[in-house]
């Protein structure tokens, strides 16, 4: 998709080429276009697309495999990590990742994300959590903030009627299978930059098949939360990275084997 | 063939458990991935394929659950490869889920159901009660998958390779569904290996390498005509596996009075009581469904014409009775002897329900 022009303008900014020419479905100011867009350079970047196989999941990023160009497998709620394993080992030298929000991966897929992990399996789960149910009109997620409104938890989520917000990136960070394990945000440009070098370091990892490695992404809901796109990244920088504060939460490979 | 050349080619007799014979018989049809869990009666399926698959450079994974191992097996097999998994009773209920996605999807795959009693957690014993779930659709959806059902070890050996070609002719997982004693019990078998030739694919998950467009392997389809079309497109596969796909075998039935319906162990058991029931004058023949889908509907209309009865024996409370009476459709009594919980019948207690059909 090489853009000609005829006089001295320069493209700064255009589709990357992984990504499909098509409109997505996703609500206006939803952050998974931009963790889409990132993805997608990446795999331009590092000439991944041709080699790669995604494993969708079930929520709002169901139709992924409508956006990238690169072969895709559905799988069932939760279970991508499980598909992306089976993927992998039969076909060892492609680039496999899982697209999966947190009502699928910290919820209904807890098993599955959790052994994958413990194998050290050579995928890459990239995990946007909004700490909602998205597509289903705005469920409770086991990510919801404590008092936080949605469909399910209309008084706000209670932590003695419905627990606490699932850290479930920590979690996976303990499991010596694990790479690589990180948190960032698409909540400002600057965190979309940094978002982008977490992706980078997981998919390196992946390519040296160093084991697992997963980038969490806070995003946002406009739609689910009630706020205004700005409101909702707002939100993000404000109240979600206090409960999920962000960084690199372990990189295995740059500690060095006596850590794992 | 000269009968030297058919001796130097007879495989060799070996005395084979049943849970082993159809692990090994899978390796040997060219099995390239193996996912399972473990649980009674099939352990030794999953034992096998841990010490075999890395010997023969395959893979092997013992999953976190049943919808674990499904759900690598559907990854793997979404990319081509040839791919086993095993389990009994409850675990097949976990792997209802991702059965439903792969007919969906259309993703070959064979699964070997070892039945134990249920329901719930049941028994350990050998049964027939899951004939239901593994014959009516087993996940949600419409949707059907053929089901083998061997009556011995060599059959079950057998049938390995054809699950696997069936699968991938038609693009379906296949269930090969045994009982707790097929896979317990111990048989001479010469095994009858066979590695079915692959296919040519145009469908399969490969990464692009920038030569073609992406493929997507998947089951939904959100927009009602589409999915409506899709569901029309499997009807008319699953219309085309039941004309030419129905399995079954008889013994003496030409001159039978009654006939005995019934299929794996039970078939066995039914064997016996055949053999001491025409020792005693009482004419008994036995049909056999292979395939339990497709049911062999026409081939036991036809088989079954003229006769007294019919006695439909299985380790279950009726289940495969049911499609046995459709058959029929009222042309001649269709009676029922099944037991349960992982008891088998005595060959004499069958033996006796025949008495009982021609008594004065």
């Amino acid at each position: 998709m090489t853009v000609q022009l005829t006089d001295n303008r320069r493209v700064i900014y255009r589709r990357p080429d992984a990504l499909q020419d098509k409109s997505t479905h996703y609500c206006p100011g939803c952050g998974h276009g931009i963790v889409h867009r990132l993805v997608a350079e990446l795999f331009d970047e590092m000439k991944l697309t041709g080699r790669t196989i995604g494993v969708g999941s079930v929520g709002c990023s169901v139709f992924a495999y409508e956006y990238f160009k690169t072969d895709f497998v559905e799988s069932p709620h939760g279970r991508a990590p499980a598909v992306a394993t089976g993927v992998r080992r039969v076909q060892p030298d492609k680039f496999v990742f899982t697209y999966q929000g947190d009502g699928d991966l910290a919820a209904i897929g807890t098993a599955e994300i959790v052994h994958a992990a413990a194998r050290g399996e050579n995928i890459t789960a990239i995990f946007v959590n909004n700490g909602i149910y998205g597509m289903t009109g705005g469920q409770m997620a086991p990510t919801t903030l404590l008092g936080q409104k949605t469909t399910s938890s209309p008084l706000g989520r209670d932590p003695v009627l419905a627990g606490y917000p699932v850290p479930i990136t920590e979690m996976l960070a303990l499991v010596p299978g694990t790479a690589y394990a990180a948190r960032g945000s698409v909540a400002t440009p600057q965190l979309v930059g940094r978002a982008k070098s977490l992706l980078k370091r997981a998919f390196e990892l992946q390519e040296a098949k160093a084991g697992f490695t997963i980038v969490e992404i806070l995003s946002n809901c406009p739609v689910g939360w009630g706020m205004t796109a700005p409101a909702s990244m707002e939100h993000v920088e404000k109240d979600v990275i206090g409960t999920y504060p962000l960084g690199v939460l372990v990189d295995r490979a740059k500690a060095g084997p006596e850590s794992k | 063939m000269s009968a030297m050349a058919t001796t130097q080619l007879a495989p060799k007799r070996v005395l084979m458990k049943g849970n082993e014979a159809m692990a090994e018989a899978a390796i040997q049809a060219g099995c390239d991935a193996y996912f399972g869990y473990p649980i009674t009666p099939q352990a030794e399926i999953l034992e096998l394929m841990a010490r075999r698959m890395p010997e023969e450079g395959r893979v092997f994974i013992q999953a976190e659950s049943e919808l674990g191992a499904i759900n690598m097996a559907l990854g793997a097999a979404a990319t081509g490869a040839r791919v086993l998994v095993s389990s009994s009773s409850p675990g097949i209920s976990l792997m209802a889920e991702g059965m439903s996605y792969m007919a969906g999807s259309e993703v070959p795959m064979v699964l070997i159901n070892v039945m134990r009693g249920g329901p719930g957690l049941g028994s350990i014993g050998p049964s027939q009660s899951d004939y239901f779930q593994a014959v009516k659709g087993h996940g949600h959806g419409d949707y059907k998958v053929p089901v083998l059902a061997p009556a011995s070890i060599a059959e079950a050996v057998a049938l390995m390779a054809d699950a696997f070609e069936l699968a991938e002719r038609y693009r379906t997982p296949v269930i090969v569904l045994a009982d707790g004693t097929l896979g317990q019990a111990m048989e001479p078998v010469s095994p009858a290996y066979r590695d079915p030739a692959r296919l040519q694919t145009d469908w399969n998950l490969t990464s692009t390498n920038g030569e073609r467009e992406p493929r997507v392997v998947r089951s939904l389809h959100l927009r009602p005509e589409e999915l409506q079309e899709h569901n029309t497109h499997l009807q008319a596969k699953f219309a085309q596996i039941a004309e030419r796909e129905v399995r079954f075998a008889t013994e003496r039935i030409e001159d039978a009075d009654i006939v005995i319906v019934a299929y794996g162990t039970a078939a066995r058991i039914a064997r016996t009581a055949m053999e001491r029931g025409r020792s005693k004058g009482l004419r008994i023949g036995i049909f056999r469904p292979i395939t339990l889908w497709p049911f062999p509907t026409a081939e036991l209309v036809a088989a079954t014409e003229g006769k007294r009865g019919i006695l439909t024996v299985e380790l279950s409370s009726g289940q495969m009775v049911e499609d046995v009476r459709l058959a029929i459709e009222g042309r001649l009594p269709v009676h029922f002897l099944g037991r349960q919980g992982g008891v088998l019948p005595s060959p004499n207690e069958v033996l006796e329900a025949c008495r009982k059909m021609v008594a004065p």
